[in-house]
Order: structure tokens, then sequence, then C-alpha cells
């Protein structure tokens, strides 16, 4: 067998046969019979310890003392970890990677033990019989209106703090037209239905972690130099993952706590399944975000300024700042321009990315504003974006790939029947209900991660295997990477065995920030080529090619971007105020659409998951205590079957070969963008009541009656 | 304190010792290493855990083993034909991609199926028009029944047109 060197490869563009079709999702009998084996579904070999976790109870403060002795006297617990016990980390300065490490409490809900026992009830009783005494310290986990703020040295995903385009204040001053408004998201939790988990096994030399992530490589990376180890001494495998939405793109506290665990253990493999509650507070969250936005325009609705001025806040023991205002940098053409963040640094969980981070709150706000533009200067909604359309990026002068967002607005209102739509509000009802229309648009940038790899090797019977340490998480990777794959070497997919998420693997990057086929794919790409170019189209069995991928997408020169117009109804009851979303449409540009099955699901999905934020998710913190009280599935809310009626997504046709050699762009999170002020500026043209906070609960809408004539019925 | 309890899990006999504190998710998961139910919150909040428990659809979360002897437990493995041939539920969701991830989908499929055995028994539920007529599987109905069933993939569309498929409905 002859290998070659990892050279970076740049690919060309690959000719479309199997992509752009139904391909059966790959995994999907293993999924509906339950055959699919999670985290700490994987058999063991050896003496299985489960491990549960002790988390403060306190938001500020120190561990005085653990107190393991009740613990220890358990039938079934084997041993009690502290920060006096646990094996020492290389490297702390990750104070939420810092697990057991020393005597601070950061926030509520921080682990300060672990238990380890032969069945999960014992290591569970075990947890509840340790005593933790904590000294507490005073603290501060209220984010509310006036809370003192900083500005980052950055925001999320590298982009800069604060920006500002000619004299944003000098033209809103003198703008015949100005909105000017206050925008808030609440606390939001990614919730994927499989909890954060995991078994590790130690062998000695090796550490073995089933884990459930969103990226085996990111994983190995954050853990093995903070244990101390090689990469080489850490396997990461996540076959089946449960969801994740972001909240499995980082290594948590949890993955460190398990893996610290089976150091402990030598030889013996150790479960940690994290709860539902603990993960509100161990496995990063949607931080609330508070949006100034201000809006200067012409009568005609042209915009002459706009301001977003975004506030969040953070963990004063890790930042992460949420890049909320970004997407007004390049939405809309307006000469005058100013986006600042700001953060509060508070005694809470450490929030991280959840679905869009950034686009999702900041879109929310902008385009509630933009509404609220519309409202004021008497131009269609539809109308009023068409005005504002830019053509080049306002942010970097670069002009776009193709901006097809007023296409996705026009086919959208065409799909809808937007035409139809009444121009006042409260002006049709169905019996008791108010029904509105709104619309939105949605964002969200095309992302290529660099360093990703793929070894493509012959095998007997004129087969190939393609390997790569990409991570299928519901998205359809496995079943899109092969069509990739199949195109890229000219074979059927049949012919073809995708190895995926092992660690073991050429080196992938997270399934992320919507980057994952469009980094994974292009890698595929590129080994294909490379390895038809070293061995030609009928290679003796055994020979591999395996290769980096260099950076295809123009990333200078272009502005990458995907686009998309959500249309919602909704109907508003006149007595209970009760909200519900008859229909939802998005019509989305995203590039070539590999798979319209898996693709259409992530869509739709996204527009599921920008429906309960519309509607149910709120995460409640009581600031005395520093926890999130709404810690459950029955009481933090997520959209349920009977809330999700009529709802479609679209997209255009289309190739972008400017993105990847596939011609697509990432579809993971642009569905959740803008859903939620669609739905939000529906509720006001059915009411006349603009909610400018999520979730738009019925409390909104209880004065209805008192505001409104009778309806007149069927409209 | 350890029990031993004899279960029919997917139509074999399995007698497991269980802690008295031991779910009925915990025991198949844990002690029988059958893990085609899921745990997605342990508190009868998701649905991911549901088998067919003694002919109906149950949360194994909210029930301990050990008040379940002699009990017969289908899950969604156990759905498949003795050929292996999957259940036309689990087809119809695979005709109409009902899932992404999956974690929540053998109890999607188990709750499916008792969904329909329940229509068909005339059970009513609280978006029946006509409590007097026997019910029909409308939209409507398959929405509330399989509210029970959570799935943060956002897959209902896929749901609702694979019950309605598997259910004879238009």
């Amino acid at each position: 067998m002859s290998e070659q060197s990892p050279d970076e490869v740049v690919p060309e563009v690959v000719a479309p046969q199997v992509m752009g079709r139904h391909l059966d999702r790959q995994d999907g009998v293993e999924k509906v019979t339950g055959e699919a084996t999670y985290a700490v579904e994987h058999p063991v070999e050896g003496d299985l310890l489960h491990a549960w976790l002790v988390t403060s109870t306190v938001a500020r403060g120190r561990v005085v003392r653990v107190d393991a002795s009740a613990a220890l006297e358990h039938p079934g617990v084997e041993a009690v970890l502290d920060h006096e016990s646990a094996p020492r980390l290389a490297d702390t300065e990750d104070r939420e990677l810092a697990v057991l490490q020393d005597d601070r409490i950061g926030f509520r809900g921080q682990v300060v033990a672990l238990v380890l026992a032969t069945s999960s009830e014992a290591a569970r009783e075990g947890a509840a019989l340790v005593a933790v005494h904590q000294d507490a310290e005073a603290h501060e986990a209220a984010f509310a209106p006036g809370s003192a703020t900083y500005a980052p040295e950055e925001v999320n995903a590298g982009a800069e703090t604060d920006t500002v385009d000619g004299d944003p204040t000098a033209a809103l001053a003198a703008a015949p037209v100005v909105v000017d408004a206050v925008y808030e998201t609440p606390h939001e939790y990614n919730s994927p239905m499989e909890p954060h988990a995991a078994t590790a096994l130690w062998d000695g030399e090796r550490l073995t972690l089933h884990d459930s992530t969103q990226g085996v490589h990111p994983v190995r990376a954050t853990l093995a130099p903070l244990l101390g180890l090689e990469p080489e001494q850490v396997r990461v495998l996540a076959p089946y993952v449960g969801g994740g939405f972001g909240s499995k793109g980082l290594p948590h506290a949890p993955e460190v706590a398990v893996a610290l665990a089976a150091l402990s253990v030598p030889g013996r493999p150790v479960r940690l399944a994290v709860t539902r509650q603990q993960m509100f507070a161990l496995t990063g969250y949607r931080t609330a975000t508070r949006s100034r936005v201000r809006l200067g325009a012409e009568p005609d609705g042209r915009l002459v300024a706009l301001r977003h001025d975004a506030e969040s806040q953070t963990s004063r023991i890790k930042e992460f700042a949420e890049q909320t205002a970004t997407a007004a940098r390049m939405m809309y053409a307006a000469p005058h321009r100013a986006t600042t963040h700001r953060v509060a640094e508070l005694d809470v969980a450490v929030p991280s990315w959840m679905r869009a981070p950034g686009e999702m709150p900041g879109m929310y706000a902008h385009e509630v504003a933009m509404d609220e533009l519309a409202v004021a200067t008497g131009v269609d909604p539809i109308d009023l974006r068409v005005r504002n359309e830019p053509e080049v990026d306002p942010e970097t002068g670069n002009p776009f790939n193709d901006r097809r967002l007023v296409e996705c607005l026009h086919r959208g209102a065409e799909l809808f029947g937007w035409a139809e739509r009444p121009e006042g509000v409260r002006a049709r009802a169905e019996g008791d209900w108010w029904v509105g229309t709104g619309v939105a648009s949605a964002t969200y940038p095309m992302l290529w991660m660099p360093g990703n790899g793929a070894r493509v090797r012959s095998v007997e019977g004129g087969r190939y295997e393609v390997a790569i340490g990409a991570v299928d998480i519901g998205t359809g990777a496995r079943t899109v990477l092969l069509q990739v794959a199949s195109d890229a070497l000219g074979c059927p997919p049949e012919a073809i065995d995708l190895l995926v998420a092992d660690s073991e693997l050429p080196f992938a990057t997270v399934a992320g920030g919507s980057s994952g086929t469009s980094s994974w794919g292009t890698a595929i790409a590129a080994a294909a080529q490379q390895f038809r170019a070293d061995h030609g189209e009928h290679p003796d069995p055994g020979v591999a090619t395996t290769a980096t991928s260099g950076q295809y997408a123009d990333m200078s020169g272009h502005s990458l971007h995907s686009f998309g117009a959500v249309f919602a109804e909704t109907h508003v009851h006149r007595w209970t105020g009760e909200v519900r979303v008859e229909r939802l449409l998005g019509v989305y540009s995203v590039g070539r659409v590999i798979n319209p099955t898996t693709a259409r699901s992530q869509l739709l999905g996204g527009l599921v998951m920008g429906l309960s934020a519309a509607l149910h998710e709120e995460g409640w913190r009581d600031p005395r205590f520093g926890h999130t009280v709404t810690q459950d599935l029955a009481t933090y809310h997520v959209a349920a079957h009977a809330d999700v009626r009529d709802l479609r997504a679209e997209w255009l046709e289309e190739e972008d070969h400017l993105s990847t050699p596939m011609g697509s762009r990432g579809i993971g999170e642009i569905g959740i963008v803008g859903t939620a002020a669609a739905i939000a500026n529906a509720t006001h043209h059915a009411t006349g009541v603009r909610v400018r906070s999520l979730p738009v609960t019925a409390d909104h809408f209880l004065d209805l009656p008192a505001l409104a004539p009778e309806p007149a019925g069927k409209a | 304190m350890d029990v031993d309890l004899t279960l029919t899990v997917d139509g074999a006999e399995r007698t497991v010792a269980v802690d008295t504190r031991t779910t009925l998710l915990d025991a198949l998961r844990e002690r029988l290493g059958v893990t085609n139910p899921k745990k997605g919150c342990d508190h009868g909040q998701c649905g991911s855990c549901t088998v067919i428990l003694d002919g109906r659809r149950h949360l194994t979360c909210l029930t301990l083993a050990v008040a379940h002897e002699g009990a017969e437990v289908v899950t969604a493995g156990g759905l498949r034909g003795a050929d292996g041939a999957l259940h036309p539920v689990q087809q119809a969701f695979l005709d109409h991609d009902g899932f992404q991830c999956g974690y929540c989908t053998p109890g999607q499929v188990c709750s499916a199926v008792g969904v329909l055995d329940e229509v068909r028994a005339g059970h009513r539920s609280h978006v029946t028009e006509d409590l007097e007529a026997d019910p029909e599987l409308t939209d409507d109905e398959i929405r509330e029944r399989m509210s029970g069933n959570l799935c943060r993939c956002g897959a209902y569309p896929g749901i609702l047109a694979a019950v309605r498929q598997a259910g004879g409905a238009a």
C-alpha cells in the first residue's frame, strides 16, 4: 500500500450527479429502531463505573470542605472526587474547564465533586449524600438595564466589537423618520434531546472517550493539553449524537469531569450522563440580549442611518460575547451606521454557542425594527427591504457572492399570498382570533474552516473507503458527504464506505457555524481529486491518498452570505391572548442544496426552533441565588408537536462556486434567523400590539378587547 | 436492595436483578443493555423513553421496574417483524424523514404505534370535536396525541406525515 503525504490541495469544481438529488438518510434504519448507539450506550469491557456530578449551591465563594463520609458508606459508591483528590490538570487557565482543581466557586451549578459508583442509582444517591460546605460571597447575577458593562476586545467568531461609518449621530438627528426602540431576548437553552454524556476509559496510556459532541478533533485538541497528554493519547468517537445546536460545539466541564474520573480509575470504563437539570448550568446557553436599535430614514423608507447597540452578559470566570449586532453591519444599505457590543460580567454559568449566535437575537431586533419603520413610513414591509438593498457589502465594500434576498422575498410573497394582506392592523378576524401576517429577512455568513483533511482508499471489488473525522449530529452529514464523495470520485454512493466521527480519522473541524458540509466537503473533494491524480481511474486495491484542503472559498474577494425570507401568519385569541402560528414559510438562497430531503428537514428544524423562541423559550434566573429556575423541559418550554402547524421551506435553484466546489453553502442555522421577528411582526399586524421582547407571550395581548372594536367576523 | 424481575423484552424473556430504585428505563438500558428507548429528561417531560408496555405506550422513566414483574415490553427495536422487516410506522418515518438526530425517534415511533391503536380503539382526545362519534385520524388529532414526544430537531412535519401514512389517512 502506498500513501501520499498530506498536502494542501485546493479542489476543482465538482460536477453534480448524485449531489442535488434525494439519497436515503444513511443512518435511518438505526435511528427508527433505536439501534443507533449514543454516548453512554456503547457496550464496555471491564467493571463499569457510573459517575454523578455534585454541583455548587452558592453563586460565588469557595468550597471549605467536601464531606464524603456518608456517600462512601452507601452501598455501591466506590469513590468521591473533589478539588483536593481529583487528578491535576496541566492547564487551569480556562476556568470553565478547570474542573475540581481548586476551591473557587464561580457560579451556582458548578461541579464541586463527583461520585463514582457501581450503579447509576448508587451514584445518584451518593451524590445526594455528599455534604459540600461552602463559603458564600456576595454575588451579582442579575442582567438588568443599567448593569455595569464593558467593551470586550472582540466578539464571538472574532468579529469587531464596535464599528462606525460616517456620522450616524448627526444623520439620525436629521432623519425625517426615526425608529428608536429596545428589543430583548431571554436566556435560551440549546436543550438537545440527548443530554451531554460520555463514556471514558483510561488504560494507563490512552484515554478513549465516546462523547456526545459536535467535533471529535476539537474535543481532543482541548482535552489532551488540559490533561497533560499527547494528542495521540486521546481518542474521541461520536458515531451518533442526539443533537447539539451549538451546546456540544465546544467541550464543557462534563467532558473534563469524566476524563478526570477515568484517569482516577485506570482500566475501568466510566459513564457520565449529565442530568437534564444540570445541563442548564454546565453546557452553555444563549445569553439574554438587549438591543437598542435606531433607524433613521427618508419618508420613502430609505435608510440614512442605523445604530445597533447590543448588550449581553457573560460569566465572570469566562468571557463569551454574543455578536448580536454583526448582521446589522451588512444587511441593508445606510450611509451612516454604527454598531457596538457591551457585556456585563456576572457570577453566572458560562454562556456559549446556540444556533446562529449573533444573527438569531440580532436579526430579531433588527427585523422587528424594520417592521416598525414600515409602519412609520407606510411602506409595505417587503418594499421597504427592497428599497434598502445594498449594491455591495456595506461593511467590507466587497461584492456579494450572489445576494438574492429580494428574490427570496418576492418568491415567498407569491407562495404565501402576501398580496392579499390588508394594510392596517386588526384588519382581519376569524371567530375569536385576530389574524395577522408578518415578514422578516434572514441571513447567515458562509463559513469555511481551514485544516480539514480526508483520506481516500481503494478497496477490493472496485470499492472506495472515504474517511474524515466529521460528526453527524442529525444534520445528515453522513448522507451528504457520501454524495459529495460519490461525485468527486465519479462512482456511485453504494461503492463507497464512508468513515466518520473518530479522531483517528483525518482532521475535521466542528459541526458548527453552518460550516460542516462546506469545510468537510471541500476536503473530501480535494482528497478525491488528488487520489485520482495519484492513482487514476482504475487504482489497485489498497492505494490511498490523504489530503488537507486548502482554501477554496473566495473569502477575501467576495462577501459570502446566505439569505432568506420568512413569512408568518399568526392568530391571537382576543380573550386569552394565546398566540398560534398557523402558517410559517421560509424561502432561502443557500447555494446548491446537496440533498433536498435532509436540507428541508434542517431548514424546517430551524424554523421550528425559531417558532419555539418566538412563543415559548425563556430561561428564568433567580438573581438572589444565581440559578436557573426553569431547569427542565416542563418549565423551560420548547415547541411541541401541536405548536407546529402549516410549515414550509423552499429554496431558490442556484450553485455558488465562489463558496465551495460543491456549489453549496451551509444551511444549519439560517432557518432560525428572522423567524421570531416574522412571528412577532405578524402578531403586531394581527393586534396592533408591538412586542419587543421574546417570547411573545399571551399576557401582552390581554388588553386587546378593550383596544379593539368587535371583530367583524371572517374577513 | 436488589430484587429479581422477569420481563418479556422484544419477545424474549429476560430475568434481571434490579435495585428497588431502578426505573423501568434504567432496568432496560443499564441492566439489560436494551438501549433502544432513550433517556432525554428522566422526568416524563420529553417522551424519548416511550415503549409499548403491556400493549399501551408508556414512559419508562416514570415507573419503577419492580412494579412490572411479568410485564411485556416492546421497544422500537422489537417492532421489527420476525424477518427483521421494519414496522409500517418505522418505514413511514423513513419515507418522510421524520427525524434528524434520531434520539427522540424510538420514543416517537412507539408513541405513534400507540396513537394509531388508541384512535382505532375509539379513544377521544382534547381536540376531538365530536365526542359522540368515533375519532378520525385528522392532522390535529395526530399533533395533539403526539405532543408528549418532544423533538428538538423540529421534525414534526415529517412525523405528522409519517403517522398519517402509517394510519392510512389521506
